[in-house]
């Protein structure tokens, strides 16, 4: 069975074979009792790309993403980072893997009995202990400046806007300077304005930080202004897969009906 | 009528089987470190600091309300002088301890379950995990030994409490100096007595903290969820406390006397 120290390996050669994709999805599949959610779906991202998963609510985006990292097992097929098939991995290995992964999660998820502050310091507390508080104060205000909160220090979640708090989870996220990133629907419920803001930072975050990313959206005009490449699911399978052009030259029915309604 | 009683019956056992791996996969990762030493002490506040104001109430009430009863039942049978060691019997072998674990039940386990399933649902306990935190160590274990740690020391406040006031209340009808009471309810008592009723209360704590985090952590169905994941944890700790209550007494009996 592989090792920690075999998996910082891989990554290191990961990171130094930019062509072979980070994140690799094979023939998943997932029901939640008779409901098949993914039947059999297959994916990657590369290093640098940003994958958008796009689809009707309900049909496994979610999903997918609680797979490639662990929260969900799937019934039948693979997720691979770094090479390493996650469902083969042990607890801390698995850890090792989660610390090079940012999640954003649709609704933020921040921690609402800590301020955001204390939210973005959660992960340099638990994982970085060798770093001085001073230092991790310093960091955390770099974070937050790069997503423009760092005038919110010491609010608590409940006091901050829906798209304040998303800002405050992408900050979260990048504490520990994350390859990869996966992001659930970053501009679910917000206004045209916001969720272009929001567009705007996950642009200017992957053109300086350049991750593996994978996004989910029902929102056309979001991924396509933040992705490399479009998924298109439907009834648990990726009915197409490219650039947003290929989309656009489709024939297929659900691809024009979904284009139509975006 | 069948089929309803056996799917009762499947989801009781079920739900035991549950709670025993939830229980194990806490174990294991309280034992393993690094270990949560700053969520430790904060929990210990919660449970312990936050639970010493209603605990030394209702001790001080239970007092008062068994030295009224004592003196009016002693007195029909002539056994007045048995007054004192009644009290201090009553008080820490029996009502101090049981007292102590259903109040206890109540405020910190409703507690826990709620903000336990209120993070669920929420997904900070997802984000938690993903973010390569162990929620069983992070969240479950540090509560649940803060329950272990404060519910004897919580019952030694109950008990302070009650034969402070159960003598207060003699004392204004009959006058009692305070060292008379304590020599003659203590008279002749060794530690088995008295400890063993107290350190009962650890097993208590260890109900009351798993079972509170057992409910949180795995609602589901937003704010109707967290609402019956709070009241079911007060429901099944209150339960199992009183259950264990009768089984420990015998096992104290057995053993220590």
């Amino acid at each position: 069975m592989a090792t920690v120290d075999d998996i910082t390996v891989r990554q290191e050669d990961a990171q130094k074979d930019s062509v072979a994709p980070i994140v690799v999805v094979n023939k998943l599949r997932k029901c939640f009792g008779d409901h098949t959610v993914l039947n059999g779906i297959s994916l990657s991202v590369d290093r640098g790309e940003t994958l958008a998963v796009l689809g009707r609510s309900g049909t496994g985006k979610s999903v997918l993403l609680r797979l490639i990292i662990g929260l969900e097992t799937p019934d039948s097929g693979s997720v691979c980072i770094y090479g390493q098939t996650i469902a083969e991995l042990a607890i801390d290995q698995m850890g090792e893997i989660r610390k090079k992964i940012g999640f954003i999660f649709q609704h933020a998820a921040l921690y609402d009995s800590l301020t955001v502050a204390e939210n973005v310091a959660f992960l340099l507390k638990h994982h970085r202990r060798d770093v001085s508080s001073s230092e991790r104060n310093d960091r955390v205000m770099q974070l937050l400046a790069e997503v423009g909160m760092e005038g919110n220090l010491d609010k608590m979640p409940s006091d901050i806007s829906g798209g304040m708090q998303k800002r405050v989870g992408l900050a979260r996220a990048l504490a520990l300077e994350p390859e990869i990133l996966l992001l659930d629907e970053p501009t679910a419920g917000l206004d045209p304005i916001s969720s272009g803001e929001i567009d705007d930072l996950i642009l200017k975050l992957q053109r300086e930080r350049k991750m593996a990313s994978v996004v989910v959206t029902h929102d056309l005009h979001s991924a396509k202004a933040i992705s490399n490449r479009l998924a298109l699911l439907d009834q648990g399978n990726v009915v197409i897969e490219g650039k947003f052009e290929d989309l656009q030259e489709s024939n297929i029915s659900f691809v024009m009906e979904f284009l139509k309604q975006s | 009528m069948a089929t309803f009683a056996m799917r009762r019956i499947n989801e009781f056992f079920e739900w035991f089987g549950s709670l025993s791996i939830f229980f194990w996969k806490t174990f294991r990762a309280a034992s393993t470190p690094p270990y949560e030493w700053r969520e430790l002490i904060r929990q210990l506040d919660e449970v312990g600091s936050k639970s010493f104001p209603l605990v030394a109430l209702a001790g001080a009430a239970i007092g008062v309300v068994l030295s009224m009863e004592a003196r009016y039942s002693l007195g029909r049978f002539g056994a007045k002088s048995m007054f004192s060691v009644t009290l201090v019997y009553s008080v820490i072998q029996v009502m101090g301890p049981i007292m102590t674990g259903l109040i206890v039940s109540g405020r910190v386990g409703a507690g826990i379950g709620a903000e336990l399933a209120s993070m669920k649902v929420t997904e900070q306990i997802d984000a938690i995990e993903a973010s390569a935190i162990n929620p069983y160590r992070l969240l479950a274990a540090t509560r649940i030994v803060a329950c272990i740690l404060m519910l004897p020391l919580l019952t030694l406040a109950a008990d302070a409490a009650g034969l402070l006031t159960g003598w207060f209340a003699q004392t204004l009808v009959e006058p009692l100096s305070f060292h008379e009471f304590i020599e003659s309810g203590f008279h002749g008592a060794t530690f088995n007595a008295f400890l063993p009723p107290t350190f009962k209360t650890a097993v208590y704590g260890l109900l009351i903290g798993l079972i509170a985090c057992f409910q949180g952590m795995r609602t589901r169905g937003g704010a109707e969820g967290v609402g019956r994941a709070a009241t079911n944890s007060v429901v099944l700790a209150s339960l199992f406390v009183i259950l264990a209550d009768v089984v420990l007494v015998k096992f104290i009996l057995v053993v220590f006397h």
